[in-house]
């Protein structure tokens, strides 16, 4: 039967839930709604006056190369990012699911990750990558090959998905690796007894197991990958070579507060908001079906 | 179809001895019955043959292998989980046709093998369902219909009814028996319920904080239990324990020895006319039998076992008891049998 609380005092449930409403009014409607607005506009050079373009920013934005360029250039970002991390952090919470010895150590070590700022962690491999100066630019050069993100948009593009995905890591290994404790041992084991090996029982047991972890992952990834990659981006690349990593939401920063083009920025971010909507529901409606709980 | 044999089996976690040396000899087709208090080791002793525990000495061979460094699925195995560990996102047929694909049998095989199995668990109705759709009892029969479909040489049942209400782990306990007389399959089953152990076995293994303390058929070990364990363990209510001599002609116990009488060898007769004079406490009546704690006049407590359709003795009532003294088993300090 659902438990329902009663009140007694008319106001207090209200008064309970204003805070929550109150930070997603302020933080989120509201420069939602502003947004929307701007995007009607264009203002002057020097910001004194605007004018009333109706769709116009959205004309222009459609028949923009570098635009439509960014649209690409998120969806290898977001889906190289989205999958390497998981990947990678599913293998490490399958490692640290066997470890018995230490494994409070290791797992405390792969959570800290987790706690950089995007910005530092972005520093944090820039220092590595540095072509003039980064220890691991040098080792590359050692063995022949050549290393500069400021030139190659290919090496910054991979630059930071390392970064970005590596910060990343941290938080879906820890989902990963609770969701692999909640599977009982003992249908593991009757998978063993009835002949699958490791990788067998993996893949058919544990995998589809997990299908409620890794949906929830790669629907908070990709929200990742499209907007909290932001300074890792301006710390590293600040979106080049040629905007070879201009993601959508470093466009909207770019183009609004350094090209001052407020119009066009406030309709890219209703244009991003709508396709993380989509994207959404797309992910719950589609993908969702495959998932046992 | 296959013997097992267990020799001197140890398990150590770290330092710590679990199993202290268990020998045992299970012949072809054989019911055996590891029966034990929680925490004797009897699931680990399972896991061990089953290969999901590793061994740290002895040997286990099962068929003419010695199967030790084997892993589960090259044991020839099957085994019921006291859960039952379905597979919660296949179907009930998918359950049971897995082992039989990995083991790449032929589709239309393993069809009529899975078929084959719930025809004689009566699961055909719910083939396609997952196992959250199902009963309790339903899952149980899955988890049988899983084991039985590899045709292995040994079923492991590791407490396979304790999940299930009394009326139907009763139920389940004739069809496990019935179906491992019919496929003629060497089963281990593993329980703490000695009802339980009594019924199926064909033998049993009475374990101990990681010892064997006897193996014998259930009659056998209920008449002539090895060790003071073994009577308090097997048989409800337990075996009566006193501590002072009751047999007539006989010296005092030497200190720490006891004698011990089923509740059932025992009959009520009038004050002074019995072995020995006894005060009623209270009775509990189950029907079919009335079960009459009291206290004998030495001070030891005891419990008879009389006919459900005599009149109880009232409370505080003082009876004597008529006991053969041939039915007097006497135990020594150590708690193993003594002939004295």
């Amino acid at each position: 039967m659902e438990k329902r609380v009663v009140f007694n005092n008319r106001w207090l449930p209200y008064l309970l839930v204003a805070p929550q409403l109150l930070v997603t009014f302020v933080f989120f409607f509201w420069p939602a709604g502003q947004a929307i607005y701007q995007s009607a506009f264009i203002p002057d050079p020097f910001g004194l006056k605007t004018q009333f373009v109706g769709l116009g920013n959205f004309e222009y934005l459609f028949g923009n190369r570098y635009y439509l360029e960014s649209f690409s250039t998120t969806a290898i970002f977001s889906v190289l990012v989205t999958v390497s991390s998981m990947s990678f952090a599913l293998w490490l919470a399958v490692l640290a699911d066997r470890v018995i010895k230490g494994s409070s150590a290791y797992r405390t070590l792969l959570i800290w990750p987790y706690a950089v700022a995007p910005a530092i962690a972005g520093v944090l491999w820039l220092f590595m990558f540095n072509p003039f100066t980064g220890i691991i630019a040098w080792m590359l050069f050692q063995v022949g090959y050549v290393w500069n993100h400021n030139l190659d948009g290919g090496q910054a593009m991979a630059l930071v998905v390392a970064a970005s995905a590596w910060k990343q890591i941290s938080y879906n290994f820890l989902f990963f690796l609770a969701g692999l404790q909640a599977i009982p041992k003992s249908v593991i084991e009757a998978a063993a007894i009835d002949g699958a090996s490791f990788w067998r029982r993996f893949w058919t047991i544990i995998f589809p197991l997990l299908s409620p972890t890794t949906f929830f992952l790669l629907v908070v990834n990709v929200i990742y990958a499209f907007f909290d990659t932001f300074g890792v981006i301006h710390t590293i690349t600040q979106g080049g070579p040629q905007q070879s990593t201009t993601i959508l939401v470093y466009k909207v920063f770019a183009d609004g507060f350094v090209g001052q083009d407020l119009g066009s920025s406030a309709a890219q971010s209703v244009v991003l908001l709508v396709l993380v909507g989509i994207l959404t529901v797309v992910q719950f409606r589609f993908i969702e079906r495959r998932v046992h709980y | 179809m296959a013997e097992i044999r267990l020799e001197a089996i140890k398990k150590n976690y770290g330092r710590t001895e679990v199993i202290h040396g268990i020998d045992a000899e299970i012949s072809d087709g054989e019911f055996i019955v590891i029966v034990g208090p929680s925490g004797c080791g009897k699931s680990t002793l399972l896991r061990m043959v089953a290969g999901l525990e590793t061994i740290t000495s002895g040997d286990i061979h099962i068929g003419d292998r010695i199967v030790n460094d084997l892993e589960p699925r090259e044991r020839d195995i099957a085994m019921v989980f006291q859960n039952y560990a379905l597979y919660p996102h296949m179907s009930v047929f998918d359950n049971m046709a897995y082992g039989l694909k990995i083991a790449k049998v032929p589709k239309a095989e393993i069809d009529s093998r899975v078929q084959e199995a719930a025809r004689m668990l009566e699961l055909e109705p719910y083939l396609d369902r997952k196992p959250r759709q199902l009963s309790g009892g339903q899952r149980q029969r899955v988890a049988m219909g899983r084991a039985i479909v590899r045709k292995p040489a040994v079923f492991l049942f590791d407490e396979p009814l304790s999940n299930l209400d009394a009326k139907l782990r009763v139920q389940m306990r004739l069809e496990i028996k019935a179906l491992q007389r019919k496929l003629g399959v060497t089963a281990m089953y593993v329980t703490h319920d000695q009802v339980e152990a009594m019924t199926l076995a064909d033998r049993m293994i009475v374990m101990n904080a990681g010892v064997a303390e006897q193996v014998g058929a259930p009659l056998d070990v209920y008449a002539n239990p090895a060790s003071l364990f073994v009577a308090g363990f097997i048989g409800s209510p337990p075996m009566n324990v006193l501590s002072h001599e009751i047999r007539p002609g006989r010296e005092k116990l030497d200190p720490g020895a006891v004698i011990g009488i089923r509740p059932e060898h025992i009959d009520l007769v009038a004050p002074g006319a019995g072995l020995i004079d006894f005060d009623v406490a209270f009775c509990e009546p189950l029907g079919a039998e009335t079960l009459v704690h009291g206290v004998t006049a030495a001070g030891d407590k005891l419990v008879v076992r009389i006919d459900g359709a005599v009149t109880l003795p009232a409370d505080g009532v003082p009876m004597g008891l008529a006991i053969d003294p041939a039915h007097i088993l006497a135990f020594d300090a150590s708690g193993r049998r003594s002939e004295v």
